[in-house]
Order: C-alpha cells, then structure tokens, then sequence
C-alpha cells in the first residue's frame, strides 16, 4: 500500500466544499515525518468535524507521545463533511490524513477516539472512505488494526464488528504498548498474520479483542455468557492507569490550527479522574482514582504551552477543577504571573460552590465577568440526593449572590432531565429556582440587568455507573416535561426576561441510549443506519430519529429485543450487562448497593468524596493498584525562574 | 492559505506575533485585543502574494528583528516579505487595485484570449453574486482595467492551462475575481475543467495615464518602491508594465503573502518524494513568493 500524498487529487475538490481551509492541514506545530524511517504508523481521528476534533485533548496527548518516539508516525484524521464525502466517492479520493495527505489505509493502526457514541456512524464514513472492510472480520493484512478509545470504549459491544480492538483507559502508556507490540511483530516478520497481531494486542497488550469473546443469548434476549474463545486471553480486560501525571504532561506543543474550532485556547488538565461520585457521571466513574498533576508542572505547561501555540486563553481542565488541592494557590499564581500580559484564564466551574466565584474572580482579574456555570443538574433537593449531587438549595443561592455581588451579570444552570425517579414536578420545579436565582441577584446587585440561562437535556444512562441498571425515560415523557419547564418559565411576571431556557430534546437521547448501553446486535442497526444515510449523528440537523427508529426495527426483527428493550427498561442485578467483562475497576456490587441507594423509597443516601472521608470501597484501587494522588505540595507559582515579557498598553 | 478565509488569517496572525514575542498594543476597553488592522483582504479561495497589514507596538523595533521573528512565528504559507516603519497610516497606502493572475485548468490560451477581447470590448457586464443577504448585482467589467493572457504559458510547462492576468480596480461594492470569471463563463462559455487557481500578485496605485488608457497594454502602475534600501534586482512583470509599490507608513506595516499552502504544506518536512509534480498540479512548481514579489519591484 502506498503512502503517497492524494492532496494533488483532493486539492481541485477543496473549492468546490465549506470551509475547505479544515482540510488542509498545516497547523503550527503539526509534525509531519518521514515515512520511509519509521516502523510503526498511526492514522488517529476523532468521529467528528474538524472544528470539534481539533482541540480534543486525547488526540493531542497521544499524537505528541508518539510522534515523541523515534521510529513512530502518528498523523490526524476527522470526519469530512457530507459535501466533500460525495466528492472524495466520485473522485475516488480516500480517506486521509492531514500532515501527509497520505491514505488512511497505509497505516498500522487506525486508532480512533471516542468522546461520544454518535460518533459511531462516522466511523463507517471513514472506514469506508479508506477502502478498509467495514466489518473487522473481512479485513486482510494490508489493513490498518483499527483500535477504539476514549470513554464510550468502556462499551464498545455496538461497534465489536467494525474495530478491532478496544482500549480502556488512560491511553498514554498504552499506545506505547501496542506499538512496541506491532513493532516486533513487523521485525520478527508478522508471525501469524493479522490473527497472530491481535492474539499479542489482547494477550500481552491490554488491549479488547471483541474477536476473541463469543457471547451467548438466553431466549428472552438478554445475555448468557461472554467468555474468551481462545486460550490465553483474559476473562476480564482492566483498564490502564497512568498514575503519575507529572510524568505524562501533554500536550507541550498544542496544535493551533487556521480555521476556526470549538476551543480557541490551550487546555491543560489539571488532574484526572473525580470521586465526587454523581451518580451519573460516567467519566467521573470510570477515571477514578483522582491523580492531580502538581502546581508546578501545572505552572510549566502553561507557560510553555501559550509560548509554543499563541494562544490568548488558558482553561485549567479536569472533571471538577475547584476540586484540585491547590487550585487556590494555582489559580492566584498563575493570575500574578500573567498579570498585564493580556492572558484570558479560565475554569470550567460546574461545581455549585461558592469557592468557585472567588476562584472565578481570581482568574478574571480586571477583565470582563460575562458568565458563570454552575450545574445543580436536578431542580428538587429529593432529586439531587438521588444522584448524589450533594447541593442544597442555600448553597446555590449563596453561590449565585457572591456570582452576581462580584460583577457576574450571567449566571448559566445545567440540568437533567428524565433521571431516576424523577417526576414532573422535579423538573418545573426548576423554574422556581430560576425566580429565586434572579431575585437574590437582583437584591445583590439592586439591578433588573441581570441574566440566567436554564440550559437542560435529558439524561442518558451509561455504562459502569450506579444508574447502568436504569430504565431510561422515554422521549414522550422527556419532552411533555420540558415543555412543561417552558410554560413555567415563561409564565413568571416580571422574571421573562431575566431567564433565559435552552434544551435538547429527548430523541437523540433514545438513540445515544441505545448505543451507550447496547450489545453486539447493535452493530446491524449502525450498519443500517450508516447504510441508510446517518451521519454526524450528534449535529441535529444531520440527525434524523425517524431514520434510527426505523432501521433499529429491521435490524432487530428477528431477535427478541428492540429500541425499547435496550433504552427503557429496567436491568436487574442477575442479568448479565454487555460490559460486565469489561474492568473499570469498580466493584459491581458496590455499583448495586449505590443504586440501590438512590432509588431507596424511604429517601436516598448520599456518598461523600473519598478524598476527604474514609474509603467508601468503590473497589478502584486495590482492583487496579492504583491510590489517589492529592496534594497540597506547599509548591507556589512565584517568584518565577523566568519573568515572561510584560506587554500592554 | 488559499484557503483560508480573511478571518482564519487574522487569528493566525495574532497568535503569530504572541509566538513572536513582539510587545504588540492592545486596545483598552472591558475585552482589549491586539491592534492589527489590514487592507483589503484577499477572498477566500485567492493566494495572495500582496497582503498589507499593519500592527502597532508599544516600544520601537528594529523592522529587520519583527520581519524575521513574525516570519518564523507564522504558519507556513504566511510569509512576511517587508516591513516598514513609518508614520502615516495603512488607510494612507494608495491601494487602489489589484493585480490577479488567473490560471483556468483545460483552458487553451486562445480560448482565453478571445475571452478577454470579447470581455474588454463590453460596456458593461452584470453579474450576481449570492451573498448573505441574498443576491446582489456587480458590474464586473467596469473594475477590470487590464486583462491579458500569459502568452509564455506553454513554454513555461503550464500547457493546457490558460493564465489571465487583469488589474481590477477597488471598488464598492468589491468585485472580485469569481465575478469577473462569472462574466467571462456567460459570455465567451469558458469552462475550465476543475476550479481556477486565483492569486494576487501586487496592489498599488493606478497612475492617471492607467486611468484612462484605452488598451490592455497599460495597467496598473505602483510608484516609487516602498522599501527604500538595497534595490532589489527589478524586473518587468511578464505582461510587460513594470510595477512599484509606493514607500508608506504605519506604526509597523508588513507586508505578507499567503500564499496557496500546496506548494509548501505538503512536502513539509518529508523531502523530495511527496513534492506534487504530477502534471496535474497547478502550484507544485510555483517559484517562492519572495523572489516573485521581489520581481514585481522596479529598478530606479
């Protein structure tokens, strides 16, 4: 397979598509390698437009750990756009990468980054733009391994027919691990052909072969058995853990790209994982434990992160940011060191906390207070027990009057809809609090000028969590219930204009559930749907309902289970989930007894953070020998090594 | 960068002089930004070999350290070729038209030119153009006061490819490139058999006798070079007119080109072999845009 560049060839299509700048590569501080000197190859994408892949972290990470090796290529790949999809077929260009412009195929590995699981019909585009067979079955050796990651990897039955492997995950050590496998398998002159690659990956890898996994149904539709079909490949496969994050502190040179993206700043991830323990949160499950990156490593990437890319904002990521045990002295530091320079700082402040305001007002040090965001994701204080989001109505009232008394004038509010137990009343009950949010503003500010946004979506139950046993609301009911929320907000005198309402329907949602929960006969209603046109599944104007429901319904006609069956319905404690072999590292009966928690009749219980009470056993680190790595380190931020060149005027 | 849009440019821009390190100005106000301001960008779709644009510092620089440190600072394809230090304003550079080279792949030379005579014998020609706000009317001819075909095309390896190149007049509201070639699809049925390549190659003065010249022969005239200094070795642009760029002003002005990024983003670091040569590449052999700027400079 040639890895010659098809840029002559895509180059007179380019005017002819939107924005056809994201096609073209070139970023500052993309790396571009030499072919012919290097031994293993890896094409990494991410399902989605450029626009939105670009500033993915994970992406990034890995790309530099790779491109960091000798003897290792990684370049980028990103779902083309449907106008340039139907060129590429009638011009027979496929599927490339942008450092190279060279075939996807020509790759070793094809590994692909999963934030969300509608990105799974962009797969296929992909796939099938490469000439690589959709089903992993077909495939030969002169095809890429195709390798899942990232957070909906922790499920990747749906999608056990086109890939090849999964990786759960941090994925900085593990990437290196599969190279070197591939690496030896090349040099020791691929012994066992493409079947003999994948035994390695999942014997010696760490790596999910869904291959090498028969799973058996019992009549009703659920789940017999998964076991291994080959000796040697583990009955369970764990996750990886990178464990010191000083060590890994990625990315050091972000890519800044021409064309405009979702994130126009540079991200560095201030710790991993959180033990806050939302009952929903996927991400906040399965990262755990929390390992913080330290302040003065911290300190380092952002310096060197904002004089290698330019960009003009730093946002200080993680799961819970105000949660880092020195976010203090991180976020007063870094406000010092930047002081004049015309740096924006920023905290994705989800937490209702008002630590977070005085955080958030360090940060926006004599610059503009547009917006904050707090998210109390459920409108009654019996439904944020339920989910263990532990924030009494006062507390946000305080949280929402320090926002507005500092200079805030916009206060956003993240909710859920359709969570456990929920009923009609949790959900207007939102519109009461949005009149006493704005009241307490007003009375803190003495202005009518102020604003708050409801920004709501229906929940979706997801893998190793407490709720993966939940029965999912329907659409019918997520959105009576939002319309109701919406004729309560608008029918407030005097309040109209202050509050602001933003929504997702429940549709999408149903079809997210679908594939977040799903087994391997998932993979006919993705084919069909791919087949039948879907694309961009999580962009609503690309994304048809109609079109999911229709072909879950041919594609599931001869088994027992249907739409419903995966989305709606209750799940119990003996049934055998499609993830059940797949090791997050939390205990499954600890799962149990904390869903059986919140759905108590009597009123849940609620779980307190780990890092500051004893072990509550959620069964992470003695599964995985991991601990939880927090601070302080009693380390600040100034005086400096280097005083970074003062500008202004 | 051909393909980038005006507004991709200015935020590559301003994150190339943050790399650069050079102690820019920002505004005052609730959100400060750089104080960057540009002529008349080129459209999405055109390189351009003559961009302007000014910046404002807040300490003197030596003009050769900003050339060098925003030059190396900005992605490939932006090149910064000059840059002055000097009073007035960029509003002050008498910027009044553009020269484009046009190359319509599948396009014979005679084809073309009979376009062109065809173009320059009308009054007037109306085109629409879609925009935002729906559609408007351009007159296309009336902007175009040269146009002209690369009659050394062939021998230069461009066979089967026509090159035009015009000098068309700033006006309001703009009419560019895709107008023109608009018109001339209408009216000589000119069908290039994939899209033209459109870039810029100089903007300037017109000079009074341009004005009103009746024949392609006389075009745009850029008075003075505005790089005073070494002189750089001139040479008349092949359709034969010579061309100058007038000395102006600024706190600091560059002048850069964005140039089409295939000639230089796909070798990138991997050397010879992945050069696009194939026959069907329009710019793989373009020569680099600072010798080509550099011969649109006239020898006083």
């Amino acid at each position: 397979m040639g890895a010659e560049s098809v840029y002559a060839r895509l180059e007179p299509l380019l005017p002819l598509v939107s924005k056809p700048i994201q096609y073209v590569g070139g970023e500052v501080n993309s790396v571009v390698k030499d072919w012919d000197a290097t031994d293993v190859r890896w094409a990494l994408m991410y399902p989605d437009a450029y626009e939105v892949g670009i500033p993915n972290q994970g992406v990034q990470i890995l790309y530099e750990v790779l491109n960091g090796r000798d003897g290792v290529l990684a370049e980028r790949t990103y779902s083309v756009w449907p106008d340039l999809e139907h060129l590429m077929r009638e011009h027979a260009v496929p599927q490339f990468t942008l450092e190279g412009h060279r075939p996807v195929r020509a790759f070793d590995v094809l590994g692909v980054s999963f934030a969300t699981e509608l990105g799974y019909t962009n797969l296929l585009t992909a796939l099938d733009l490469a000439g690589i067979p959709l089903s992993a079955a077909d495939r030969g050796e002169r095809d890429p391994v195709v390798l899942a990651g990232g957070h909906a990897a922790f499920n990747p039955e749906p999608i056990a027919e086109f890939i090849d492997g999964a990786v759960l995950g941090d994925g900085e050590q593990a990437v290196l691990a599969i190279t070197e496998l591939i690496k030896g398998w090349k040099r020791a002159g691929r012994p066992g052909g493409r079947d003999g690659l994948l035994t390695d990956l999942a014997t010696r890898g760490g790596v999910y072969v869904p291959r090498f996994y028969d799973v058996d149904y019992l009549p009703d539709g659920r789940i017999r058995r998964v076991a291994p079909n080959r000796p040697g490949v583990p009955h369970t496969v764990a996750k990886h853990t990178v464990m010191d994050l000083d060590d890994w502190a990625y990315p050091r040179r972000p890519l800044v790209p021409v064309h405009e993206s979702v994130h126009e700043r540079f991200s560095v991830e201030i710790f991993r994982g959180c033990t806050r323990g939302c009952r929903f949160c996927q991400a906040g499950m399965i990262t755990r434990p929390v390992r913080e990156r330290s302040i003065t490593t911290i300190g380092d990437m952002v310096e060197q992160g904002v004089a290698a890319s330019g960009f003009g904002e730093v946002g200080l990521l993680s799961l819970s940011s105000a949660d880092h045990s020195e976010i203090n002295e991180i976020a007063k530091g870094l406000a010092d060191r930047y002081e004049g320079a015309n740096l924006g700082l920023s905290l994705p402040s989800t937490r209702v906390d008002a630590f977070n305001v005085t955080l958030a007002n360090e940060l926006s040090r004599g610059g503009r207070r547009s917006g904050l965001t707090f998210a109390p994701e459920g409108g009654t204080e019996r439904m944020r027990k339920v989910i263990n989001k532990m924030v009494t109505e006062d507390d946000l009232i305080r949280t929402v009057t320090t926002a507005y008394g500092s200079g805030w004038r916009q206060v956003k509010l993240y909710f859920m809809c359709g969570l456990p137990t929920e009923t009609d009343e949790d959900v207007v009950a939102i519109a009461d609090l949005a009149r006493k949010v704005i009241k307490a503003g007003r009375e803190a500010t003495g202005r009518r000028d102020i604003r708050c946004t409801v920004s709501i979506g229906a929940f979706v139950p997801k893998p190793h969590t407490p709720f993966q046993w939940a029965a999912q609301a329907d659409h019918e009911t997520v959105d009576a219930r939002l319309r109701s929320l919406g004729g309560a907000l608008r029918a407030a005198p005097g309040y109209g204009r202050a509050v602001g309402y933003r929504y997702h329907d429940g549709k999408p949602s149903i079809v997210e559930g679908l594939l977040s929960r799903g087994d391997r006969r998932v993979s006919e209603v993705i084919r069909s749907a791919w087949a039948d046109g879907a694309r961009f599944d999580g962009w609503s104007e690309h994304f048809s309902f109609e079109r999911w429901e229709r072909c879950a319904r041919e594609a599931l006609a001869g088994e027992p289970v249907d739409l419903d069956w995966y989305t709606t319905r209750e799940r119990d404690y003996s049934e055998v989930l499609p993830w059940d072999h797949l090791d997050a590292g939390l205990d499954r009966d600890w799962l149990w007894q904390d869903w059986q928690d919140s759905i108590d009749p009597s009123g849940a219980r609620e779980v307190e953070d780990c890092r500051w009470t004893p072990c509550f056993d959620c069964g992470v680190c003695p599964a995985m020998g991991t601990e939880i790595q927090t601070g302080p380190t009693g380390v600040t931020l100034l005086p400096l090594p280097t005083v970074p060149a003062r500008t202004g005027g | 960068m051909r393909f980038a849009s005006h507004r991709d440019i200015a935020r590559a821009v301003e994150r190339g002089v943050r790399r650069a390190g050079l102690p820019i100005a920002y505004s005052a106000g609730f959100t400060p930004h750089p104080k960057i301001s540009y002529a008349g960008a080129a459209p999405t779709g055109a390189a351009s070999e003559a961009e302007y644009l000014e910046i404002s510092l807040t300490r003197a620089c030596a003009v050769s350290e900003v050339r060098g440190r925003l030059d190396a600072a900005l992605p490939d394809g932006i090149d910064v070729i000059e840059v002055l230090q000097a009073p007035p304003s960029l509003g002050a550079l008498p910027l009044e038209a553009s020269l484009w080279e046009v190359v319509l792949p599948g396009v014979s030379p005679d084809d073309a030119a009979r376009a062109a005579g065809e173009f320059l014998a009308c009054e007037a020609l109306e085109v629409e153009r879609l925009t935002n706000k729906g559609t408007r009317r351009v007159d296309a001819r009336a902007a175009v006061i040269t146009m002209e075909t690369d009659r050394c095309a062939a021998t230069r390896g461009d066979a089967g490819n026509a090159i035009l190149r015009m000098v068309v007049r700033h006006v309001i509201p703009a009419v560019r490139p895709d107008d023109i070639l608009a018109a001339l699809r209408r009216l000589a049925a000119l069908a290039p058999s994939s899209p033209p390549l459109v870039t810029r190659l100089a903007q300037g003065a017109l000079s009074a006798e341009a004005v009103g010249a009746a024949t392609a022969d006389v075009g745009l005239t850029l008075p003075e070079p505005w790089q005073p200094g070494p002189q750089p070795h001139g040479r008349g642009t092949p359709g034969g007119q010579q061309l100058e760029i007038t000395r102006t002003g600024g706190a600091a002005l560059a002048a850069a080109t964005r140039r089409d990024v295939a000639c230089d983003q796909l070798p990138r670091g991997a050397e010879g072999p992945l050069r696009p040569s194939a026959p069907g590449s329009l710019t793989g052999d373009s020569p680099d845009a600072r010798q080509r700027a550099t011969r649109h400079r006239v020898q006083r």
